[in-house]
């Protein structure tokens, strides 16, 4: 981790973390926000129970290059559908989405085929995280 | 995946001389390590051995196991196999609609509907989800927050209907929002009028159901999130003291309301951490009832608690390791004198339970219970020089933590200003950071990793796809078929009560279930009344 705050791989990008929809369950959007934030990101965070449409519309206004939904209730196809539609719907399809939370193995394959950049999950190192948001944003 | 994968380094795990919760664990410990003034008698206070003299022989802890999914209908089903399995007492999981006061027809509430738990959206819900169960004979317990007076109401309107008198209706609501700020989001109104609504609940229940548990108070949240042992008794206790507070400025009694306040904790790995944070919390809060309250009654001075053992600990990789996490964290809440236990599932890291990992939770504790033998003299560690040193150490800890939150003013602004819910999060990094570096060793994700491993179970539990569909149709019954007036009588009336600061709403909750007035429309009457929280989002 001391690599990423000294190479801060993510410097210039916006990034906005997003909770979408009722999940609580926040720490893991929370530690995500604050390793993006010390890889060099600017971070938003939207703070919880937002719809798709805000979220879609907070990326569009604060210009981000990425949105990283977090999800544990299970409701990630919808949400993640949702907020995809969303994006196209303001022109924005370019913005790239990742998805962190629990999602089971084949859905993982389904939201990437949605369109989803990449999946994370909790049992992922924070620094596999980084280099692979590097990568895509690069 | 094309993730930037690093190439596995093989390593060793290192045996490190601190626990989990930073207190230093020496190679041995001498009989200098005991003082017996601190410890007593178990059943005596100040309770370090357990609240019962007697331990698990007068009676086994309970065997609680948490579920709920989809309608009324299938999670009815559902109890009904787990209390044939041996299970001695509900858990109901509701879904985040439930809990966040949306109806079903709300657009928030679509996605989520039966999906954490079972949607019950008004009293014909409950009516089918306890549908052959006397409700005079098992005790339910509800995990619920925000919502939690209303859940209760619903509650007792049940047992009105089903004919059996409220007096014996034995059980818990969760009903604890101070940590719902801190770690589970699912808050509804401000914090100061929240805790009007808890100390209505529980001044109530007092009165009309006095068996029943009205709060637990719950450190289980933010320990999953990040805290450690020490923090989590540390935020559960200055919790409990905040609501004690409330309680007293409402004109309770403290010696009478404390008898039904209880307690929730989660365990995770370090097996002597767990163990001294329960014997340690047992007696610090002995020593707070009667010390700064002047309470006399025993009963009043109990710090009666439930755990559940798996949550955090539990990884996707390898899965079956997590039955061996259970088994052991099990041993420690025993150890510890918990009163009722909740085994999480194999898969619970990644999917609701299927019934055979469901099964397998509730075999552990019976195999524990049944044939180990653990349970059968009180405190075995009583007198141990590493337990009883541990135990101090911790009691120290906690005690410390405590006093921070006392110097930032108490927990209310605390949580007011996002000062506990920042201080978790960093402390959540930290956690996830010592875990990928390796400093915490979770066999099959950090260590012992196995190449190309296929995450998951063989069995998949799935969700009936039309769990939505149908809960929204007979939602739409119920609107149609019940008396709109008298709906519309008994929400004017709670918004009255809402209103003044001195009336309890539970009795007008109580007329709007039965009214079959939604939980939707009870939550909006409320905060028409009270605002909504605004969550300080400061990272």
């Amino acid at each position: 981790m001391n690599e990423i705050k000294t190479q801060r791989p993510l410097a210039g990008k916006r990034i906005l973390v997003g909770k979408p929809g009722l999940d609580g369950h926040d720490i893991g959007a929370k530690i995500v926000a604050l390793t993006l934030r010390d890889a060099g990101a600017e971070v938003i965070y939207t703070g919880l129970r937002r719809t798709p449409q805000q979220i879609a519309q907070v990326a569009v206004d604060e210009g981000v290059d990425a949105v990283g939904l977090s999800i544990l209730s299970g409701s990630h196809k919808e949400l993640v559908a949702d907020v995809l539609a969303q994006l196209r719907a303001l022109t924005a399809g370019n913005i790239k989405v990742f998805v962190g939370g629990t999602i089971p193995r084949a859905d993982q394959a389904l939201l990437r085929e949605m369109g989803v950049a990449a999946v994370f999950t909790a049992d992922m190192p924070l620094d596999v995280v980084v280099a692979e948001l590097a990568h895509q944003l690069s | 995946m094309n993730m930037r994968e690093k190439p596995a380094v093989v390593r060793e795990p290192v045996m490190t001389s601190v626990s989990r919760s930073g207190i230093p664990v020496p190679a041995s410990v001498d009989a200098g390590a005991v003082h017996p003034e601190n410890i007593g008698q178990p059943g005596e206070y100040p309770f370090t051995r357990g609240i019962f003299p007697d331990g698990y022989n007068g009676r086994l802890w309970t065997i609680r196991q948490y579920s709920g999914f989809g309608t009324a209908e299938e999670s009815n089903e559902r109890y009904k196999f787990l209390l044939a399995q041996g299970q001695t007492g509900l858990s109901v999981a509701l879904d985040l609609p439930t809990q966040c006061g949306y109806d079903p027809t709300h657009p928030m509430a679509r996605p989520e509907i039966g999906k954490v738990g079972v949607s019950l959206s008004n009293l014909s819900e409950a009516e089918i989800l306890f549908q052959g169960l006397d409700l005079s004979k098992i005790s339910t317990s509800f995990t619920i927050n925000g919502t939690a007076a209303i859940i209760y109401a619903m509650y007792l309107a049940v047992a009105d209907k089903q004919g059996v008198p409220r007096e014996k209706l034995t059980g818990t609501i969760q009903n604890d929002i101070l940590k719902e700020y801190v770690a589970r989001g699912t808050w509804i109104f401000p914090v100061r009028p929240s805790m009007r609504l808890i100390a209505d609940s529980i001044l109530y229940s007092n009165d009309v159901s006095p068996r029943f548990n009205a709060i637990s108070i719950a450190g289980a949240h933010v320990r999953d999130a990040g805290a450690t042992a020490a923090e989590e008794m540390a935020y559960t206790l200055a919790n409990g003291l905040a609501y004690v507070e409330e309680l007293r400025r409402r004109g309770g009694d403290v010696e009478k309301f404390a008898k039904r306040l209880s307690f929730f904790f989660y365990v995770h790995m370090d097996f002597f951490d767990e163990i001294a944070k329960f014997r340690a919390g047992r007696r610090l809060w002995a020593r707070l009832m009667k010390e700064r309250y002047g309470v006399k009654d025993p009963k009043a001075q109990h710090f009666r608690f439930g755990v559940v053992c798996g949550g955090s600990s539990l990884v996707a990789p390898q899965p079956y390791n997590n039955v061996v996490r259970v088994a052991v964290e099990t041993m420690a809440a025993v150890f510890g004198g918990a009163q009722s236990i909740f085994t999480c599932a194999l898969d619970e890291a990644f999917q609701i339970p299927t019934e055979f990992s469901a099964e397998l939770a509730v075999r552990t504790q019976q195999i524990l219970a049944f044939e180990s033998g653990i349970g059968r003299t009180v405190d075995p560690l009583g007198g141990s020089y590493f337990v009883e040193q541990h135990t101090d150490c911790m009691e120290e800890m906690i005690t410390k933590v405590m006093s921070e939150i006392d110097a930032y003013g108490g927990v209310i602004p605390a949580i007011e200003d996002g000062w506990m819910q920042l201080r978790l999060a960093e402390r959540g990094l930290e956690r996830k950071l010592d875990a990928d570096a390796g400093k915490n060793v979770i066999v099959g994700q950090n260590f012992f990793k196995k190449e190309n491993e296929e995450i998951g179970v063989r069995e998949l539990f799935t969700l009936d796809p039309t769990v939505a569909q149908r809960a929204l149709e007979k939602f739409q019954r119920v609107l149609d078929t019940r008396q709109q007036s008298a709906v519309d009588v008994a929400l004017t009336k709670l918004s009255a009560a809402a209103a003044k600061d001195r009336e309890n709403v539970m009795p007008y909750l109580i007329d709007c279930c039965h009214a079959y007035a939604t939980v939707g429309e009870m939550v909006s009457c409320l905060k028409n009344q009270w605002g909504e929280f605004k969550e300080p989002v400061n990272l």
